[in-house]
């Protein structure tokens, strides 16, 4: 499995650059533009980042994350998931620079290879900003009625909550 | 909504902080969390500056465009009754660019699809079936290579940071699965 692993982000590099050298294109020139625009993206959510570093480190540190994590560890238990993630569990559908901060927070205290850090890595992997997409999308063609997108939404994200600790345990133990 | 969210985060750390006694903790969160902020995008910059030239070199030699012809087939299954190509087409690309770990390159694409959707609608204020399904897929989206992921993991000292790969691809197949299906499920109780 590990040496799998390995292959994968060489792997795709060389098809991506190969291919684009067979075509006959000029892919460093390529690349690098595409690579430019890549601060713009990171401009973009530094301030959103900025803003939810500090707050998610004002809940670590004012014992506010513990409250929150006691708050669900019922419900934590019985589906079995590591109550450390409910933070991010909470906090990804409604902010991705929310979710990277809390994802960090998470790797930080516990390690990337803790079982909450894979569980965390795995619903990070697995989820996107369900409530922004959403926002976004609709408002962009000034669409009110919704309907079942929001009620289908987050069915999906909570299967990929209770599976990320399942999955855990079934690929990497 | 992050509006409300950042407040509550904020005042309620401050109610938190008193009750326990951890002001002065609180307090250098305050003075730290923005150098911690910056650390971050450095970490994550030089990442996202090379999976976007990457993809930039993908996009123009048709690589993306090949993958999105091959999600065509699964695409006539999620949205059977809809015959726009040019919907079609956008649709796919940004479900491609999403699953390439493209954010910003998606959104625009997405944006394209819903007016098209848009276009096909009789209810122009509110939203079809397609168009529930096309946003449930993309609020459940599928990620190919998690490379924020496995960068973090890798900077905290990972001795394996891709090996979240499948059991992300799959946690994200039930996921998506697990949308489309209550799509269809709720699609009756929310007649348009």
């Amino acid at each position: 499995m590990n040496g799998f692993t390995d292959y994968i982000l060489p792997f795709i590099v060389v098809i991506i650059v190969g291919f684009g050298a067979i075509k006959g294109l000029n892919v460093f020139d390529i690349f690098l533009d595409g690579a430019k625009s890549g601060f713009k993206t990171v401009l973009g959510i530094t301030p959103a980042l900025i803003a939810l570093i500090v707050g998610v480190n004002m809940l670590k540190n004012s014992g506010g994350l513990e409250v929150i994590t006691n708050l669900f560890s019922p419900i934590c238990n019985f589906f079995k998931i590591p109550e450390e993630v409910t933070p991010l569990a909470i906090l990804s559908p409604i902010s991705g620079s929310g979710a990277i901060s809390m994802f960090e927070t998470i790797l930080k205290e516990h390690g990337p290879d803790s079982f909450v850090g894979r569980c965390a890595s795995i619903m990070m992997g697995s989820t996107e900003t369900t409530f922004y997409a959403i926002t976004l999308y609709y408002g962009s063609c000034n669409i009110k009625n919704t309907r079942h997108t929001l009620p289908s939404a987050i069915c999906a994200d909570l299967v990929s909550f209770i599976f990320s600790s399942i999955a855990v345990k079934i690929f990497l133990y | 909504m992050m509006n409300y969210v950042w407040v509550i985060i904020i005042i309620f750390s401050f109610f938190c902080a008193i009750a326990t006694k951890n002001m002065s903790s609180l307090s250098s969160a305050v003075i730290s969390g923005g150098t911690e902020a910056i650390t971050l995008v450095l970490k994550l910059t030089g990442i996202i500056c090379f999976w976007n030239g990457l993809m930039a070199i993908a996009e123009k030699s048709g690589l993306t465009q090949i993958i999105s012809n091959l999600l065509k087939p699964i695409l006539k299954l999620l949205f059977p009754k809809l015959k726009d190509e040019k919907a079609k087409n956008a649709i796919s690309m940004n479900l491609t660019a999403n699953l390439l770990g493209l954010g910003n390159a998606a959104t625009p694409l997405g944006l394209e699809a819903m007016k098209r959707l848009q276009e096909n609608s009789l209810k122009k204020d509110t939203a079809t079936d397609e168009m529930v399904r096309f946003v449930v897929l993309n609020s459940a989206a599928l990620h190919l290579i998690p490379t924020t992921v496995a960068l973090l993991r890798h900077e905290y000292g990972s001795e394996n940071p891709m090996e979240i790969l499948l059991p992300s691809i799959v946690t994200s197949l039930f996921s998506v699965i697990t949308g489309v299906l209550m799509t269809i499920i709720l699609r009756k109780a929310f007649k348009i």
